[in-house]
């Protein structure tokens, strides 16, 4: 099973390196399943899509946190450049909890992530016009397992291109 | 429409007789009261004229087969195996042979009698007290054939008001969730049932995302949760003509919606730039107030059943705790102090206790606290369970639990179930499809 995901997980990054120009997640293909955690903030790029070159659409959350680690900030900064450059792309963040919580709480909990992209965007230029915030709490996830890999992949707020 | 259709015709004999045979229902009762419920006798022209409008071959049976089910789900009661009934059921209605049913060990029997008058179905029944040899109650309904399951329901409930001295529950419907498919892509709709499961009816086509639904305590309407072109927004269904609304017009998502206990109000959460606060409506004047006002997540409101308080989730300390407050939002007080972290609180109808769900080393639990926090009782530990909804006399809790379908710990399964406030009496709901959040009506006949 475990090799099975490795080698899935490995693929995965071999196919993304091969698409992008400059494979910023190179360091990623020698890592383990134990590798892709920080604290219990998924520092992976399994469920990771790309906007645009080197532009992650995504970015993760320790549990029931809201705060930006370094990496989410870097994500962010990306995506902030990105959308300087294309002014006529709108957004919509989706901001999303894991499954160990009560429904109503994560609904909340997945709007204040969401609004942590967006505050973030926001203070690298961008306006609050262009983007939407939609929570999902936890009725949305990328990974239906039951265990902390899984729930640290769906603890997360992903920019979508709404136009 | 169909709430005002069972009318209470008339009360053949009211009686207030001393009863010998009382039910306590305030403790875990592990010796169920044995009781026999005599199938309801009904005569061969009755029976036909049932046969043909309702395709059931002998309706008293059926309904009797009803209360039979509902007194035993309480838990309270043991209705006896009706191989070893010597009596037939209509002469039992006349005059019960008390030694028999005495001989089989029913200390109460519960005997009646069905027509078909003027297209209508007339009910009468009794429940005797079998070691008094006494009659302790005689009523008679009549109503539109169909309605044959809430009679069954009916005369529980009354049997149940007469034995334990508390108004029962049986009569009364479960709004929920319906849910299929993967978890990524789950498809959820809106479902009504019976209490007892019967019924069930889907209210929503599952195009999108729906949540949360409650019901009004004064009327059959609906609150609720959609994602109608992804908005998450707070919706009103009248689940008699189908109409919706959405509550508000608000500039953000809305969730968490709930009644005020007169049905006039709709008190519920409103997110905005990463704090969600408590706002209520005025269902008449549209009159939308704000109650918290605090950079934390507050959510999961309730009032008591007065009006006059609110319980609700906060994080403001840290952490997902449960909070009590004045109805205007004021005197806030923290009333959860326990490990872990506690949500979802709701009142009881009966005003002494908020249940919760409380989250602990990985585990989720159903529990009850008194209003100021005090005497914290958890009825159920599981993987994963949550949001308990009370029957209207405050002694059951229904909620949902997901379990895993095999022992890998692969795949889930989601359920209703429902438990004593003693913490005993724990069974599963069937329903359709996989479900939760339930919401418990009030009773449909008063």
């Amino acid at each position: 099973m475990r090799l099975n995901k490795i080698l899935k997980n490995t693929l995965l990054v071999l196919t993304a390196c091969l698409v992008l120009s400059a494979c910023a997640t190179k360091k990623e293909v020698a890592t383990d399943i134990q590798g892709q955690m920080q604290g219990d903030v998924y520092t992976g790029t399994d469920t990771v899509e790309y906007l645009a070159d080197g532009v992650p659409d995504r970015v993760f959350f320790a549990t029931n946190e809201s705060i930006l680690t370094t990496a989410s900030r870097e994500t962010l900064r990306a995506q902030a450049a990105w959308l300087r450059k294309n002014p006529s792309i709108n957004v919509v963040l989706e901001g999303h909890a894991d499954e160990r919580g009560t429904r109503e709480y994560n609904l909340a909990l997945g709007e204040r992530r969401a609004n942590a992209a967006k505050d973030y965007l926001m203070t690298y230029g961008i306006s609050s016009d262009r983007i939407t915030v939609l929570s999902y709490g936890k009725e949305r996830p990328v990974d239906s397992g039951s265990n902390p890999l899984a729930w640290s992949k769906n603890r997360r707020s992903v920019t979508v291109k709404a136009n | 429409m169909t709430k005002k259709i069972l009318i209470l015709l008339l009360i053949l004999i009211p009686i207030k007789a001393n009863a010998l045979i009382e039910v306590d229902i305030t403790r875990g009762n592990l010796n169920p009261l044995p009781l026999a419920v005599s199938p309801l006798s009904i005569d061969e022209e009755s029976r036909k004229g049932f046969e043909k409008i309702l395709k059931k071959e002998n309706i008293g049976s059926e309904i009797s087969n009803i209360v039979e089910n509902n007194l035993r789900t309480s838990g309270l009661f043991n209705p006896l195996d009706k191989k070893a009934f010597l009596q037939a059921p209509d002469i039992a209605n006349l005059k019960p042979r008390f030694e028999d049913w005495n001989l089989i060990k029913a200390q109460a029997l519960i005997t009646g009698k069905v027509n078909y008058v003027d297209d209508k179905l007339r009910v009468e029944f009794r429940l005797w007290d079998v070691l008094a040899a006494k009659e302790m109650m005689a009523l008679a309904f009549t109503t539109v054939p169909n309605n044959w399951r809430r009679v069954g329901h009916i005369i529980s409930d009354k049997v149940y008001e007469r034995l334990t001295g508390e108004k029962g529950y049986f009569d009364t419907r479960i709004i929920y969730v319906s849910e299929e498919g993967p978890k990524t892509q789950r498809i959820k709709k809106l479902a009504i049932m019976d209490q007892d499961g019967a019924n069930n009816k889907f209210l929503t086509l599952g195009n999108e995302l729906v949540l949360t639904p409650r019901f009004n305590p004064a009327s059959q309407m609906v609150t609720y949760l959609s994602y109608f072109k992804n908005m998450p927004r707070v919706y009103l269904l009248d689940i008699e003509t189908g109409t919706q609304e959405v509550v508000g017009d608000f500039p953000g998502m809305t969730f968490a919606p709930r009644f005020s206990p007169d049905g006039k109000k709709i008190i519920m959460s409103f997110a905005k730039d990463g704090k969600s606060d408590i706002y209520t409506m005025d269902l008449e004047n549209r009159i939308v107030e704000k109650i918290t006002n605090h950079p934390s997540i507050d959510t999961s409101p309730s009032y008591s059943p007065d009006g006059k308080y609110i319980t609700f989730n906060s994080d403001r300390s840290g952490y997902q705790q449960i909070y009590v407050m004045k109805n205007d939002g004021s005197d806030v007080k923290r009333i959860s102090f326990g490990n872990g972290l506690y949500g979802t609180p709701v009142w009881s109808p009966r005003g002494d206790l908020i249940a919760f769900t409380k989250l602990h080393k990985g585990k989720f639990y159903i529990g009850v606290m008194r209003t100021d926090g005090s005497g914290e009782r958890l009825l159920t530990e599981n993987y994963y369970q949550e949001a308990p909804s009370w029957s209207p006399n405050g002694r059951v809790l229904i909620f949902y639990r997901e379990t895993k379908t095999n022992s890998k710990g692969e795949g889930f399964t989601a359920k209703l179930w429902s438990i004593d406030l003693t913490g005993y009496n724990e069974r599963q709901i069937k329903t359709p499809t996989d479900a939760s959040d339930p919401s418990w009506s009030s009773l449909l006949s008063n």
